[in-house]
């Protein structure tokens, strides 16, 4: 076997390792426990209120575009500036920095998807409303919700390694999430309306692109073909790429939101000082 | 063995190492002493490769870079303040460092003298100071360390578990570990330290023995050696050079030092 082969698989190995205990760490904190109740008993008043599974989906759309990205990357990167020094004490044993990143992040990550989808998932199997109509828009809620959790889980792993200090890494924290989930939306539209006179449709769509939660939003709203929610920056893409194209684009589009900060943030870890 | 040459490392525009030449012997347990920021933890860092040098190297005695993960397989960590999962019981993260260094058959000595193995299952956050302070030194002795690195290994240690631990750093010594050493309390390093490192401004000022410094200061004891040299206005301390046989004990040792 190729000393390659041999050094990729003890780097999948020790990288299960630190994942298999980090993620069990992850589970026991009441946070996350807490955050999957907490979603399962919003789907399932939803769903007692909407009366319908498609109905509650886009009233949970919105729920989950803001709660996910807010837990994952906020109680994400606290649970990360809590583990550093122990991250230190692992930096000092026998395992690379690569197999100790993928392990903490898959410890943090899968732990918070697991979560997320068994939180998203219960109301429906509860209250019996995995009818047809219903399941292809649920099972696409569940893909991007997990996928979110991926991208900013990610995000977060950036913002601890490059910010040391706690209290302003949670600040920038929340400074993206309130940008990204709130205020990113507005202000595309403003620059929009601003600009309206000009063929700006191009940069909407690179303005898109660069959200993850924007991406999600359109996603799921082309499933559920909901357009007065779908946000300026939607509806551009819809005229742009049609249903179908559209979706896969932005599928794509949001697996490298997750690609590029998980990449960023091994690099990051690669080559930083503790 | 390890080994610095020229190690330098800066912060920003703030250069906290600053030509590092030294070299730790086997079997014997080398104190850093000096004043607050003169690069003590920086330099721990350095060895246990949470820091990068940006110059120089940090080398074992077969050669090996200690920035490979393979070079800390033989080190001992012992942090100043232990910090562990939450959630996690104390035999999880036993288990958990076990399985990194699979080829190893685990120490258990240590873990049976401090008797604390029935509340290793419990959630390390339910126990005390004391207590994760003897499962930090039961991690650090648990893997048969060539190379130990004691950062205030006995704050927050009762005096019972301080004797047993001090027991296990001269067993650790007797043995051939290279032991590296940084405490404040200086009956401590009058127990343990053969060798004693000054830094001061990110360089080593001078390292000798513990009996050659007493000899140089006139001091009658380690303290007061220590703050005789604390004292001393810099220029009077040389600087240190290294021998190429790596052994400090025989470092021009410390004149014009007023005691």
């Amino acid at each position: 076997m190729s000393a390659t082969v041999t050094g990729v698989l003890r780097t999948a190995m020790l990288a299960r390792i630190v994942a298999a205990h980090h993620a069990r760490d992850v589970l026991r904190k009441r946070w996350v426990i807490a955050y999957a109740i907490g979603l399962a008993i919003t789907g399932d008043l939803l769903l007692r209120l909407a009366g319908s599974g498609p109905s509650a989906l886009v009233s949970l759309l919105n729920v989950v575009l803001l709660l996910i990205p807010l837990i994952a990357l906020i109680l994400g990167a606290a649970s990360l500036y809590s583990a550093r020094e122990f991250t230190e004490l692992l930096l000092a044993q026998p395992i690379s920095r690569r197999a100790l990143f993928i392990g903490l992040y898959l410890g943090l990550t899968a732990p918070l998807m697991g979560a997320t989808f068994v939180g998203l998932l219960l109301p429906f199997l509860v209250e019996r409303a995995l009818d047809p109509v219903t399941v292809p828009p649920l099972v696409l809620l569940l893909a991007v919700s997990v996928l979110l959790v991926g991208v900013f889980t990610a995000l977060a792993f950036v913002i601890t390694i490059a910010v040391r200090d706690r209290a302003r890494g949670l600040g920038v924290a929340i400074l993206a999430w309130l940008s990204l989930g709130v205020l990113y939306d507005g202000a595309v539209l403003a620059i929009a309306t601003a600009f309206r006179d000009w063929p700006i449709e191009r940069g909407m769509l690179v303005a898109m692109a660069l959200n993850p939660i924007d991406l999600a939003r359109t996603i799921l709203l082309l499933r559920l073909d909901v357009a007065a929610l779908m946000g300026y920056t939607g509806a551009v893409f819809r005229l742009a790429f049609g249903s179908t194209a559209g979706l896969m684009l932005a599928l794509v589009l949001l697996v490298l939101w997750v690609a590029v900060p998980w990449m960023l943030g091994a690099r990051a870890f690669d080559r930083g000082d503790f | 063995m390890i080994r610095f040459v020229d190690v330098h490392k800066r912060f920003g525009a703030l250069p906290v190492l600053r030509g590092i030449d030294l070299a730790l012997a086997p079997g014997r347990v080398t104190a850093i002493v000096g004043p607050n920021a003169a690069g003590k933890s920086t330099l721990i860092r350095c060895i246990l490769g949470l820091t990068r040098p940006d110059r120089g190297s940090i080398t074992l005695a077969d050669g090996r870079d200690m920035r490979l993960p393979a070079s800390r397989a033989g080190i001992g960590y012992m942090p100043q303040t232990p910090s562990f999962p939450d959630n996690l019981t104390g035999h999880e993260v036993l288990a958990m460092l076990d399985a990194l260094r699979p080829d190893v058959v685990p120490d258990s000595a240590l873990l049976e003298h401090f008797e604390v193995a029935g509340q290793l299952d419990k959630p390390l956050r339910t126990l005390s100071g004391g207590t994760r302070q003897k499962l930090s030194a039961v991690i650090a002795f648990r893997y048969r360390p060539t190379l130990l690195v004691l950062d205030e290994p006995t704050a927050g240690l009762d005096p019972l578990a301080a004797s047993v631990f001090k027991a296990a750093v001269v067993a650790a010594r007797d043995a051939g570990a290279t032991i590296l050493l940084t405490t404040h309390v200086v009956a401590e390093l009058s127990v343990l330290a053969d060798e004693i490192a000054f830094m001061h401004e990110g360089t080593i000022r001078f390292a000798c023995s513990v009996a050659a410094l007493l000899e140089e200061t006139s001091a009658q004891t380690l303290d007061a050696a220590l703050t005789a040299l604390m004292r001393s206005p810099m220029e009077e301390i040389p600087d240190a050079t290294l021998r190429a046989d790596g052994d400090i004990s025989h470092l021009r040792v410390v004149r014009g030092v007023r005691t």
